[in-house]
C-alpha cells in the first residue's frame, strides 16, 4: 500500500512504517527529556542552596514544594524519577528505540521490520509505560522514591517512605510495561537483522550501527525478562503478602511486619543481572552510530572494523556476566566480589580497543568539523573518561570508598548520560537530513557543542572530586556535615554549569524545530556517505524503496579509494567500477 | 563537487584545545580537595589502590585526550587523506597492545594491590583482641550495643522491639543484663581493632566512615561483619550512604576513638551508669 492509501491516523499515528515509528520514538523520548532534566535543575538548585524557597514551584508542586521548599521526601522522588526517566524513558526511546527503528531497515536494504504490526505495538506499549511513569508523580504520597534501583525493603513496604505507595506501584508497573515492549522490539530487531538483509548484505558488510544494535538486542532479549519476574516478584511482596525479598522481623516505622525468608539481596542480583547489561544495551548504539558518522567527516574507512564488531560482542558476553560489581559492599560472599572484579576489568580490553578504534578513524583523515562530528569527536573523549572512572569502580578494593559516592554519580553520567547523549545527538544532527529532508542549523548546533561539553565536564568530572571526598549520593542537602564543608563551593559550580548545560539543550530544542520547518533543503545525501539509507530520497517513503532491492557490493566504508573518481563510494556501487579493498 | 573543507584553521585549534586542555584544567580544579585524611590502618591499602589508579588510568586519560586534540588540530588543516586504511597487521597490533595493556593496568591493579587488601578487609578474621561492636541501624538512626563485661551480647528478638527496646533485647537473658546500648555514638579506643557487627530492623543502610575508608551496606536480615583498626583519636562523623528514606540525608552518627586511657574512663563511667541505672 502506498502512503497516499493510508488516512492520516494510519499513516502518522497508528503506523506501521519502521521510520514513522522510529521518529514517535524519538519523539516521546524527547519530550521525556524536558521532564527528566527539569527534574535535574531542580535537583541541582536544592543541593546548591538547601532549604531555600523558590515561590514559583510551589504551584507546579503542592505537596513536595509546600511554601516553596522542597521536602526530603520529594527531593528523593526526583532523584528517582529523574533517573529512572533519563535511562528508560529518554536515552532508549530516542537511541536504542528511535534510531533503532529507523535505521535498521534503511541501512541493511529492507522495506520494513520483519514484523511492522508488532513494531507498532512496540511503540504504543512504550508510550503507555511513558504515561504509566508519569502518572506516578501523581499518586497520594507523591512519586516512587526508593531509587531508580528501588531496592527493598523500601520499595517493598508502603510505610517505608511516602513514595512507596502507590507511586512506587506505579513505577513497577510502568518498568513491568517498559520491559514488555522492549523485549518485543528486541526480537524483531535480530529477526530483521538476520533475515531481512538485501542481496549481498553479509554480516561483514553491515555498518556498525547495525552491528551495534544486534548486539545490544541480543543482550537486552536475555537480560531483561529477568526484572521483569522480578518486578512481578516485588509487586506480590507488596500486595500479597509473599516474601520474596523481605526477611522476618522487620519493624519500620514502629510496626512489626509478618514477612519471613526473603532477602533483600536477591532483588540486587536481579536487578543488576538487567541494570549492568542494559549500560551496554544504552552504550553499544551511541559507539556504533559514531563509527557510521566519523568516515563520512574524515573521508576514510574505519580503522579496525571487524575487530570492532568483534569487541561489541565480547562486550555484550562479558557485560552479562559482571553485574556483581555494583554490589561489592552489599554483603554478599566477599569471594564473588573477587571473581566480578577481576571479570570487570576482563571488560577493559575490549572497550579500550574500541577506543583506539575510534581515535584510529580520526587518524590520517581530512577532518571537516561538522557538528554531527563534534558530538563524535565528545563522544570519544567521554567514552576515554568514562572508561577509567569505571576502573576504579570496578576495582573492589577502591569501590569499598567510592560505592554510593557523587564518585559513581560523576561516572554513570560520563558513561549512560555522556556517551549516550552524545551518541544521541551526533545521530540526530547525521540524519536529521535524511529523516526530513532539511539541513539543520550548523551556527546553533555549534553553540550547542560547546555549552554541553563544556558544562558537561564541569559538572561530572568535578562530581568524581567530590565524590572522592566522600560525599554520599542521593543526599538532599550537605549542610550537616563537617567533613564535606570543603566541597561546598564546587557543589554550586556544579549548579551553575547545569544550568549551562540545561539551557544548551533548550537551544537544540529551538535548532531542530526551527530547522524541521525553516532549514535548508537536504540533498539524497548530504554528507556524501556511503550506506544505504543515502541513496533514498530524504524523507524516503513507506517501503524505502520503491522499485527492486539493492544489491550489495561491498562493505559500508569505502572512502577515498584510488581508483574512484569520488571520495566515497556507496555499498551499491558495482564491483567492476571500482575495486572492492574489504 | 569541491572540497568543502572550510573550517577555520581557528576552530580546528579550538577543538584540539578544548580536549587537551579543558579536561587536564577540570582535574587541576576538581584535586585541591582530596580524600579526607586517613585514619586507620586497613585504609592505607585503599589510599594506595586509588592512588595508582589515578597515576596509570589519569596516565592514559591524558594521554588519549592530547592524541584526541592533537588529530583533530593535525588533520583538519585541509588537504586530502593522509592515511586511508590501516594495514590488517597494524590493526591487530594496536589491539594487542592495548589488551596488553589493560591486562597490566587494570588486571595487575586487582591482583596484585587490590586483593590483598580486599581479603584482610572481608576475608580474614579480625585478631582476638579485637573489640566488638554492634551496630543496627533503622530509619534514621544508629542503635549501638556493646556486649558489656562478660563480652557476650545478649539474644535480641524483633517481636520484643518497642520504644524503650529499640532492638529488642531480651530481657531474661542473662547474658544481656550487661550489655550496654546508645544511640548514634559509638566509642573505641585507638589502635586497638574493632569488629562491626551490622545488622538492621528496617531496610537496607550503609555504614561509611570516610576517613576510616570503611564502607558496608546493613542488610535486614543479615548479620555482616567488618573489621578495621583506627589509628587517630578524634570524633568521626558516620553519615549512611544506602538510600534509606527521606532523613537519609541526616542519618548522622559519630565516631570517637579515644585513647585507651580515656576509652577506660569513659567504659567505667558509662556502662556502670547504664547498670546501676
Ligand atoms: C544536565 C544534565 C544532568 C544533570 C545536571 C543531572 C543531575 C543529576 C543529579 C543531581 C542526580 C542525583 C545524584 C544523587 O544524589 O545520587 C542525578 C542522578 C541520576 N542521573 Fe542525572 N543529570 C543529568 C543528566 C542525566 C542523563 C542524560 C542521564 C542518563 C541517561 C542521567 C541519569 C541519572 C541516573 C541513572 C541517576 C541516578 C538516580 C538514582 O540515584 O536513583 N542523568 N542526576
Ligand atoms: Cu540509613
Ligand atoms: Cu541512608
Amino acid at each position: 500500500m502506498t502512503d497516499k492509501e493510508l488516512g492520516f491516523v494510519r499513516r502518522y499515528i497508528f503506523s506501521t512504517d519502521h521510520k514513522i515509528i522510529g521518529i514517535q520514538y524519538i519523539l516521546t523520548g524527547f519530550l521525556m527529556a524536558l521532564v527528566g532534566g527539569a527534574l535535574a535543575m531542580m535537583m541541582r538548585m536544592q543541593i546548591a542552596w538547601p532549604g531555600r524557597q523558590w515561590g514559583f514551584l510551589e504551584a507546579l508542586f503542592p505537596n513536595g514544594m509546600a511554601g516553596g521548599i522542597m521536602t526530603p521526601e520529594f527531593y528523593i522522588s526526583l532523584v528517582t524519577m529523574h533517573g529512572t526517566i533519563m535511562v528508560f524513558f529518554f536515552i532508549s526511546y530516542v537511541l536504542v528505540s528511535g534510531f533503532g527503528n529507523y535505521l535498521i531497515p534503511v541501512q541493511i536494504g529492507a522495506r520494513d521490520m520483519a514484523f511492522p504490526f508488532l513494531n507498532m505495538l512496540s511503540y504504543w506499549l512504550a508510550a503507555l509505560s511513558a504515561l504509566v511513569m508519569l502518572a506516578s508523580f501523581f499518586a497520594p504520597g507523591g512519586a516512587a522514591a526508593a531509587g531508580w534501583t528501588a531496592y527493598p525493603p523500601l520499595s517493598a513496604i508502603a510505610s517505608a517512605v511516602p513514595g512507596s505507595g502507590l507511586g512506587q506501584t506505579l513505577w513497577l508497573l510502568a518498568m513491568a510495561l517498559f520491559i514488555f515492549s522492549f523485549t518485543l522490539s528486541g526480537l524483531n530487531y535480530i529477526a530483521t537483522i538476520l533475515s531481512m538483509r538485501a542481496p549481498g548484505m553479509s554480516m561483514w558488510r553491515l555498518p556498525l550501527t547495525v552491528w551495534s544494535y544486534f548486539v545490544s538486542a541480543v543482550v537486552g532479549v536475555l537480560a531483561f525478562p529477568p526484572l521483569t519476574a522480578a518486578a512481578i516478584m516485588l509487586l506480590f511482596d507488596r500486595h500479597f503478602g509473599t516474601s520474596f525479598f523481605l526477611p522476618d522481623g522487620l519493624v519500620v516505622a514502629g510496626e512489626h511486619l509478618p514477612h519471613q525468608g526473603g532477602t533483600p539481596l536477591l532483588w540486587q542480583h536481579l536487578f543488576w543481572f538487567l541494570g549492568h547489561p542494559e549500560v551496554y544495551v544504552l552504550i553499544l548504539p551511541a559507539l556504533g552510530v559514531v563509527f557510521d558518522i566519523l568516515p563520512a567527516f574524515t573521508r576514510k574507512p574505519v580503522f579496525g572494523y571487524r575487530m570492532t564488531a568483534w569487541c561489541y560482542l565480547a562486550i555484550g558476553a562479558l557485560g552479562m556476566i559482571v553485574w556483581g560489581h555494583h554490589m561489592f559492599v552489599s554483603g554478599m560472599n566477599p569471594y564473588s566480589g573477587e571473581y566480578f572484579s577481576i571479570m570487570t576489568m576482563v571488560i577493559t580490553i575490549p572497550s579500550a580497543i574500541i577506543g583506539v578504534n575510534m581515535l584510529g578513524s580520526v587518524w590520517g583523515g581530512s577532518i571537516r568539523l561538522k557538528t554531527p562530528m563534534l558530538f563524535a569527536l565528545g563522544l570519544i573523549a567521554f567514552f576515554g573518561t568514562g572508561g577509567f572512572g569505571g576502573i576504579f569502580l570496578g576495582n573492589a578494593t577502591a569501590d569499598i570508598q567510592l560505592h554510593d559516592t557523587y564518585f559513581v554519580v560523576g561516572h554513570f553520567h560520563f558513561m549512560i548520560g555522556g556517551v549516550t547523549l552524545l551518541g544521541t545527538y551526533a545521530a540526530i544532527y547525521f540524519w536529521f537530513p535524511k529523516m526530513f529532508g532539511r539541513m539543520m542549523n550548523e551556527t546553533l548546533g555549534k553553540i550547542h557543542f560547546w555549552a554541553t561539553i563544556v558544562a558537561f565536564y564541569s559538572i561530572f568530572l568535578t562530581q568524581h572530586f567530590i565524590g572522592l571526598a566522600g560525599t554520599p549520593r542521593r543526599y538532599y542537602a550537605f549542610i550537616d556535615y563537617e567533613f564535606l564543608a570543603p566541597m561546598r563551593g564546587m557543589q554550586t559550580f556544579v549548579t551553575f554549569a547545569a544550568f549551562v548545560m540545561g539551557a544548551a539543550q533548550l537551544l537544540f530544542a529551538v535548532n531542530f524545530c526551527w530547522s524541521l520547518l525553516k532549514g535548508r533543503k537536504a540533498g539524497v545525501n548530504p554528507w556524501r556517505a556511503t550506506t544505504l539509507e543515502w541513496t533514498l530520497p530524504s524523507p524516503p517513503p513507506h517501503g524505502n524503496w520503491t522499485g527492486e532491492l539493492p544489491t550489495v557490493e561491498r562493505w559500508a566504508y569505502e572512502y577515498s579509494a584510488d581508483e574512484a573518481e569520488e571520495d566515497f563510494t556507496g555499498q551499491t556501487v558495482d564491483a567492476s567500477s571500482v575495486p572492492v579493498t574489504f | 563537487m569541491a572540497d568543502d573543507n572550510s573550517q577555520g584553521r581557528f576552530e580546528a585549534i579550538a577543538v584540539g584545545l578544548l580536549f587537551m586542555v579543558l579536561a587536564v584544567a577540570m582535574v587541576a580544579l576538581g584535586s585541591r580537595d582530596w580524600l579526607p585524611e586517613l585514619a586507620s590502618r586497613h585504609g592505607a591499602g585503599v589510599d594506595k589502590m586509588l592512588v595508582y589508579l589515578l597515576v596509570t588510568t589519569g596516565a592514559m586519560f591524558l594521554v588519549g585526550h592530547f592524541v584526541l586534540g592533537f588529530f583533530v588540530w593535525r588533520y583538519t588543516r585541509g588537504g586530502g587523506v593522509q592515511n586511508r586504511m590501516a594495514s590488517p597487521k597494524m590493526e591487530r597490533n594496536w589491539s594487542i597492545a592495548l589488551g596488553l595493556l589493560m591486562t597490566l593496568v587494570a588486571e595487575g591493579g586487582v591482583l596484585a594491590i587490590g586483593m590483598p587488601t580486599w581479603t584482610e578487609y572481608f576475608a580474614s578474621a579480625p585478631p582476638g583482641d579485637a573489640l566488638t561492636v554492634e551496630v543496627t541501624p533503622e530509619q534514621f538512626a544508629w542503635n549501638v550495643r556493646y556486649p558489656g563485661a562478660d563480652g557476650v551480647f545478649g539474644e535480641t528478638d524483633s517481636s520484643l522491639i518497642e520504644l524503650n527496646n529499640p532492638i529488642g533485647v531480651d530481657p531474661e537473658d542473662p547474658r544481656g543484663k550487661d550489655d550496654y546500648t546508645a544511640i548514634n555514638q559509638i566509642h573505641v579506643p585507638v589502635g586497638r581493632p574493632v569488629r562491626v557487627r551490622l545488622r538492621s530492623k528496617d531496610v537496607i543502610h550503609s555504614f561509611f566512615l570516610p576517613q576510616f575508608r570503611v564502607k558496608q551496606d546493613a542488610v535486614p536480615g543479615m548479620t555482616i561483619e567488618v573489621w578495621f583498626v583506627p589509628t587517630k583519636t578524634g570524633r568521626y562523623e558516620l553519615p549512611c550512604t544506602e538510600l534509606c528514606g527521606l532523613g537519609h540525608y541526616r542519618m548522622k552518627g559519630f565516631f570517637n576513638v579515644l585513647t585507651a586511657e580515656d576509652f577506660e574512663t569513659w567504659k567505667s563511667e558509662t556502662f556502670a551508669a547504664e547498670e546501676v541505672g
